[in-house]
């Protein structure tokens, strides 16, 4: 099965956000952008809502401070008690280098698995590739039309009134 | 929705103190005058013993169980405590206002080096922090000539010489850096490149208002590099000078990034609490969530930096536990019969778990409310990180609350009235400054 779009190409980024914010003021949905680099402000301007992944993030954090905890109070303080440095067995100040390492290691991790996981990044993800300049110089607007591509004038009129250099139709398989 | 290019162009904006304000800061500045007589009053009239309770000072049940002559010893004990208190109090606000007044110079200095542009918002805040820098050189020079014998143990007469009743190893060995001339030629030069950079900056920053174009700019990128080389060495040796060697014998590397972690993450608070205060007041227009938010990170992060600070120099003394270390924090977690340990664990409370969980969403970070909050528990929080660095050095277990709050009181009371004074002077918004439009369009 095999989908319609309508890339809108820009040159620059001013004008890219001006183009999102007026496409999806005049009632059109927008599939996705791809830019060279991160659009600062192009989340807001697409609408796309806030990432939940920072209070997994959270989350992660606190089970790798509790593990780090439990492993060396259960350790040191009662599988193999030991003396050092004639401190107590349980000596909180001399733990929290390793809590804070092992909360790191388990937010950062637990976080990238995460994100592939929800994203479904996994080995031999293939890439819709709408237009190779997106990875150069040019800032690709994508927009999904249905099947007949009907809409693709009026499009391309609203994309080049929005100051895209050039609108063009792809055809991409849906996998 | 927030993209570039949609706002409004920033204007000239003229802060008007009110009357009602100047009233706020005369009230503060009374209040602190009510709170040290009511200190004064109790320690002369030994009402002390129920602040003294936690430190089960003896003094207390002495002075009620026992007759006139034993009052009338303790009077003369008392009176000398006072007057070290005051002068103590005195030169812990002053250290504290001082160096977050310092910080707005550093502040800018660090943003103009960076190229930053979002802060271009909140740089006529931060110019203007550093306006109690002359006045508090000034009490600094003055409470030191005059007290220093009530807070530094190694200006003692006689401590340096050998064979002299007062002779001390350690200090003695010390003299060649800390000595008298030597001492003051510092401090001076500490002060007058904090204070001419200041100065310096402020100047180009008022000419660029006038005359506009890009050559202030430059030349501001050039003082601030200058400053903020000289500023890592002052910074570093002035809290030294000024707040380690109270504990003359004790020494930590860390020390110098301590007081300006303090110091740095107070001048943060600072800005954001005015920028907040500045557009609940209807100023600042062109502010937004997005400033906040960056200051938010800032807070939160040198929150996190301080603690780490913190948390290096304690661990390594309690783990080493030499004796000639581990002293300091002897005296701070349980000496003087439990004195400073309530504080204690109130300044690792208040400085880091506060910030850190209240800090930690986005949402707290835009939000005045919260933001408001967290600068003022920080601010206090290093007030009393101050108050712990000061104190078991100087007064043993003889420090209380209301002689040093209502001191605090004063010198806030005073450095807001400079402050604002500053603020009123000039535009609020840097109208020429080449970065303006990126901070209004600054995006976080």
């Amino acid at each position: 099965m095999t989908k319609q779009f309508a890339l809108g190409i820009f040159e620059d980024e001013d004008v890219l956000l001006h183009a999102v914010e007026n496409v999806r003021a005049a009632g059109v949905k927008i599939y996705d952008v791809f830019s060279p680099y991160p659009v600062h402000g192009i989340d807001d301007a697409l609408g796309i809502e806030r990432s939940r992944l920072p209070i997994a993030a959270f989350f992660f954090g606190l089970t790798g401070l509790s593990f780090a905890l439990w492993m060396q109070i259960y350790m040191l303080g009662f599988d193999w008690p030991m003396i050092i440095g004639g401190k107590p067995h349980i000596a909180l100040p001399a733990f929290i280098p390793v809590a804070f390492e092992l909360t790191v290691f388990f937010t950062c991790h637990g976080m990238a698995l995460t994100f592939f996981t929800i994203t479904g990044l996994y080995p031999r993800f293939k890439t819709h590739v709408m237009d190779v300049r997106a990875t150069d110089d040019k800032f690709v607007m994508a927009i999904e039309l249905d099947e007949t591509g009907s809409q693709f004038s009026r499009l391309t009129q609203l994309l080049r009134d929005n100051g895209a250099s050039e609108v063009n139709q792809k055809e991409m398989s849906k996998n | 929705m927030a993209t570039l290019t949609h706002q409004d162009s920033a204007t000239a904006e003229q802060l008007v103190i009110t009357g009602g304000a100047r009233k706020t800061f005369i009230t503060i500045i009374v209040a602190g005058v009510v709170v040290l007589i009511l200190g004064i009053l109790a320690q002369v009239m030994g009402w002390g013993a129920e602040e003294h309770a936690a430190a089960g000072e003896a003094t207390g049940h002495l002075g009620a169980s026992a007759g006139h002559g034993a009052g009338a010893s303790l009077h003369e004990e008392g009176s000398s405590t006072l007057v070290k208190r005051i002068i103590v109090s005195l030169w812990h606000s002053n250290v504290f206002f001082l160096g977050v007044s310092t910080i707005g110079t550093v502040f800018m200095a660090i943003n103009y080096v960076a190229y930053a542009g979002w802060s271009v918002m909140v740089k006529r805040i931060s110019e203007a922090l550093s306006a109690w820098i002359i006045p508090g050189a000034v009490i600094m020079l003055v409470v030191f000539l005059l007290g220093r014998h009530d807070i530094f143990h190694w200006t003692h007469e006689g401590i340096m010489d050998k064979g002299n009743p007062n002779y001390d190893a350690i200090i003695a060995g010390k003299s060649g850096f800390l000595n008298l001339p030597f001492y003051l030629i510092r401090t001076i030069v500490y002060l007058a490149i904090w204070a001419f950079f200041s100065y310096k900056l402020r100047q180009l920053s008022l000419a660029e208002d006038q005359l506009g174009g890009t050559v202030w700019f430059h030349k501001s990128i050039n003082a601030s590099a200058l400053f903020l080389v000289l500023y890592a060495v002052t910074s570093s040796m002035s809290a030294w000078d000024w707040v380690m060697s109270v504990d003359t014998h004790w020494f930590s590397t860390m020390f110098g990034w301590y007081v300006f972690a303090s110091w740095w993450v107070s001048g943060i608070s600072a800005i954001a609490l005015t920028a907040i205060f500045l557009k609940q007041a209807g100023y600042l227009k062109a502010l937004t969530s997005n400033h906040l938010h960056d200051l938010g990170k800032l807070m939160f992060g040198f929150s996190i930096f301080w603690t780490y600070v913190w948390f290096a120099q304690f661990m390594l003394i309690w783990y080493a536990n030499l004796p000639e270390e581990a002293v300091y924090y002897n005296q701070r977690l349980g000496g003087f019969e439990g004195h400073y340990t309530g504080i204690f664990f109130f300044n690792l409370v208040i400085n880091f778990v506060f910030p850190f969980l209240g800090l930690m969403t986005r949402d707290a970070k835009r939000q005045m409310i919260m933001m408001k909050i967290v600068c003022i528990a920080i601010l206090i929080g290093h007030w009393s990180d101050f108050y712990l660095m000061f104190m078991p050095a100087t007064l043993k277990g003889e420090s209380g609350f209301l002689i040093e709050i209502g001191i605090a009181a004063i010198f806030l009371g005073a450095f807001l009235i400079l402050f604002t004074r500053r603020l009123a002077s000039a535009s609020l918004v840097p109208v020429n400054h080449p970065f303006l439009d990126e901070s209004i369009h600054h995006t976080t």
